[in-house]
């Protein structure tokens, strides 16, 4: 019976996988309500990713009313460029030079979270190796081959791809993790400035700035919702009750 | 209250306008046993004022170029008040359009709305769909991202099967250069809010005129003025107004409410509605991996894909959409309604009904083996129960009609 248990939870991750398409994608529980985390991300994203990818659609005075920052503390701590605050966020990488760096112009992001989703982006971010044979050191193994470097690298620590000892799941009877030598997994050959699960958070606050700057009315769209399926259901009622009067008749 | 009186008896010797009101409302005798289904010619109705409503505000912002489409929807989104519910009534209510027509003309298969004497109804209502289909994909290709400009390029290319260098010659011109650019984005953003909507405006009102001309048929595939009482009122039915004005509201709130829950809570219909990929802008150098048609057209994306031959694929395409005009010839059965046909027209139009919906589930993904053998299947049933409608509803044995409608109320 336990033999049973482990084979399924090591056929679990496998069916995962096979439902995620090529890559088995983790899960971005998404918080859209959660300012702190929001706050983070975008500090995150200006300071590491602004530099080359824009946010072209969005504005700066946006951002700061819907994530709850004072504009004097934007300006200061997020806006590196001589932009106004009611400008577009762009950058000053011209496109011509971002595709001769890098072999591809970086993208803008604005919409990225809404293209790619967040469990994507969550995963992506988390899945950089060491490849000596990509130009910058680095592959992803979920983008393969992609012409960005490891940005976050210092953070994380050095990820290489290789065999490793996996949890697979729980001894049902001690409640010890039962782990098995895998081949071609991801694990930390050295610590960054982050621990693992720091790095995740981060990852995981940056990815919530994503999907929030990718539609920022989210939150007020849903808050809406509920005030116009309240007020239809109300309304239901006397428009039921007409049509009831009505038809009593009809025979 | 005289002085209202005597201004409408002025209007009314110079325009029809209390004639008109009677003939088409509160003298239009209908059916009383109307049910369920059909309260979806008035939400088509609602759904076409939805889009032409919130279609003129759009275009106060929307910006028909190749280099500020995309932009501008993203404005729109962003930085226009209320500019974000505007274009998702818009593109929400494209797909709630196509729920009611598709609901709709199933209500048409089911009780024999087709039939004598209502095959011009029927036709134009045909016509609608065909317009509507026109007017959607055009829709699409405004926004110019990745499936706007990829969507378009496969449907465009369609025409190109016809032989003897027409069809190369067509694609071009549709186009308007010789790939998908900013010229095609031009065309169509004006086709899309002028020409297509007239047109679609104008067969609504034939549509009415024509059901009004000889009247609603109803579940039971009744003729009620057959049976008229003194006053020569049809004894099974009851004014239009105000009987199916307060009726079809109760049907208009609740379809609201649905409506405004994707609206306001799956804006992106789990990207069967905006794709995913939609929200990339358009990349005439980048093609996607899988491109899938939005969910309203998958049905008959499935049909071309079941052919190995891309021309057979499009003929058939091109036949499913054409053997619906001919349905009102198709059908020989003595009887209007499926409530009294036989058990050959009943399982033929459920299984019809199911391979219609797992074709258009199909046609939005990916054409693996199976899905492919899946769509072929559908497509034989598709045709079947059209071509061989000629011979089952006449061989088939059919059950009486009542002389009074049942049901209701």
């Amino acid at each position: 019976m336990k033999k049973l248990f482990a084979l399924i939870a090591a056929a679990l991750p496998a069916f995962a996988f096979a439902a995620g398409g090529n890559v088995h994608l983790d899960e971005h529980r998404t918080d859209l309500h959660d300012k702190a985390s929001l706050q983070r991300g975008a500090q995150t994203y200006m300071n590491y990713c602004m530099g080359c990818h824009s946010l072209e659609h969005s504005r700066y005075n946006r951002v700061a009313k819907d994530l709850d920052i004072p504009e004097d503390l934007m300006m200061e701590n997020m806006v590196f460029t001589n932009q106004k605050i009611g400008e577009l966020m762009t950058n000053a990488m011209r496109k011509e030079d971002g595709k001769t760096w890098f072999g591809a112009t970086p993208p803008d992001l604005t919409l990225v979270a809404r293209v790619r989703r967040p469990d994507w982006l969550y995963t992506y971010l988390r899945s950089f190796y060491e490849d000596p044979k990509r130009p910058w050191g680095v592959n992803n193994a979920v983008f393969k081959d992609v012409g960005m470097p490891h940005v976050l690298a210092d953070l994380q620590g050095r990820q290489v791809k290789g065999t490793a000892q996996v949890a697979v799941g729980y001894d049902t009877l001690t409640g010890q993790e039962i782990t098995e030598e895998r081949d071609g997994v991801l694990y930390l050959a050295e610590e960054g400035q982050l621990s693992a699960k720091e790095y995740d958070k981060l990852v995981f606050d940056l990815v919530n700035f994503l999907t929030y700057v990718a539609e920022p009315i989210a939150t007020e769209r849903q808050r809406l919702g509920w005030w116009v399926l309240g007020f239809l259901a109300i309304f239901l009622i006397p428009v039921y009750l007409l049509n009831k009067e009505y038809w009593k008749d009809v025979k | 209250m005289s002085k209202l009186n005597a201004l409408m008896g002025w209007v009314d010797d110079r325009l029809p306008v209390t004639q008109t009101y009677e003939k088409h409302m509160s003298k239009y005798y209908a059916p009383k046993n109307f049910n369920f289904w059909y309260f979806f010619g008035v939400l088509s109705m609602l759904m076409l004022v939805n889009q032409i409503l919130s279609g003129i505000w759009l275009t106060m912002n929307y910006v028909p170029s190749a280099e500020g489409a995309f932009a501008s929807v993203e404005y729109i989104m962003r930085d226009v008040q209320w500019g974000w519910l505007i274009r998702y009534m818009h593109s929400t209510g494209a797909t709630f359009f196509f729920i009611a027509i598709y609901l709709h003309m199933m209500r048409a298969l089911l009780y024999g709305s087709y039939q004598k004497p209502r095959e011009l109804i029927w036709i134009f209502g045909m016509f609608l769909y065909l317009a509507l289909m026109a007017e959607a994909f055009m829709g699409y290709v405004l926004p110019w991202g990745q499936m706007s400009y990829w969507g378009a390029q496969v449907i465009i290319s369609l025409f190109g099967v016809i032989p003897f260098g027409i069809g190369e010659a067509l694609t071009e011109w549709i186009r308007g250069d010789f790939l998908i650019s900013g010229a095609t984005l031009n065309r169509f953003f004006a086709l899309h809010v002028i020409a297509v909507p007239l047109v679609i405006v104008m067969l609504v009102v034939l549509h009415l005129l024509a059901l009004h001309e000889v009247g609603s048929n109803n579940p039971d595939g009744i003729d009620i003025k057959k049976l008229k009482d003194e006053e020569g009122k049809p004894l099974d039915g009851i004014p239009f107004h105000p009987y199916y004005t307060v009726h079809d509201m109760v049907g208009i709130v609740v379809f609201l409410m649905v409506f405004c829950t994707v609206m306001f809570f799956f804006p992106e219909g789990n990207g069967f509605m905006l794709e995913y990929a939609n929200f990339e802008p358009a990349n005439g150098l980048k093609t996607p991996e899988h491109i899938a048609p939005v969910w309203y057209f998958g049905a008959f994306y499935s049909i071309l894909r079941a052919f190995p031959d891309k021309a057979a694929g499009v003929i058939a395409m091109g036949a499913a959409i054409a053997i619906l005009f001919v349905l009102p010839w198709l059908d020989r059965s003595p009887v209007r309604s499926w409530r009294y046909k036989g058990w050959i027209s009943k399982i033929f139009i459920v299984v019809f009904a199911i391979a219609f919906v797992i074709l258009t589930w199909l046609g939005t993904q990916p054409a693996t083996g199976p899905n492919t053998l899946m769509a072929r299947i559908g497509t034989v049933i598709y045709f079947a129960f059209f071509l061989l409608m000629p011979v089952y509803t006449r061989i088939e044995k059919t059950k009486p009609v009542p002389e009074r409608v049942t049901g209701g109320h």
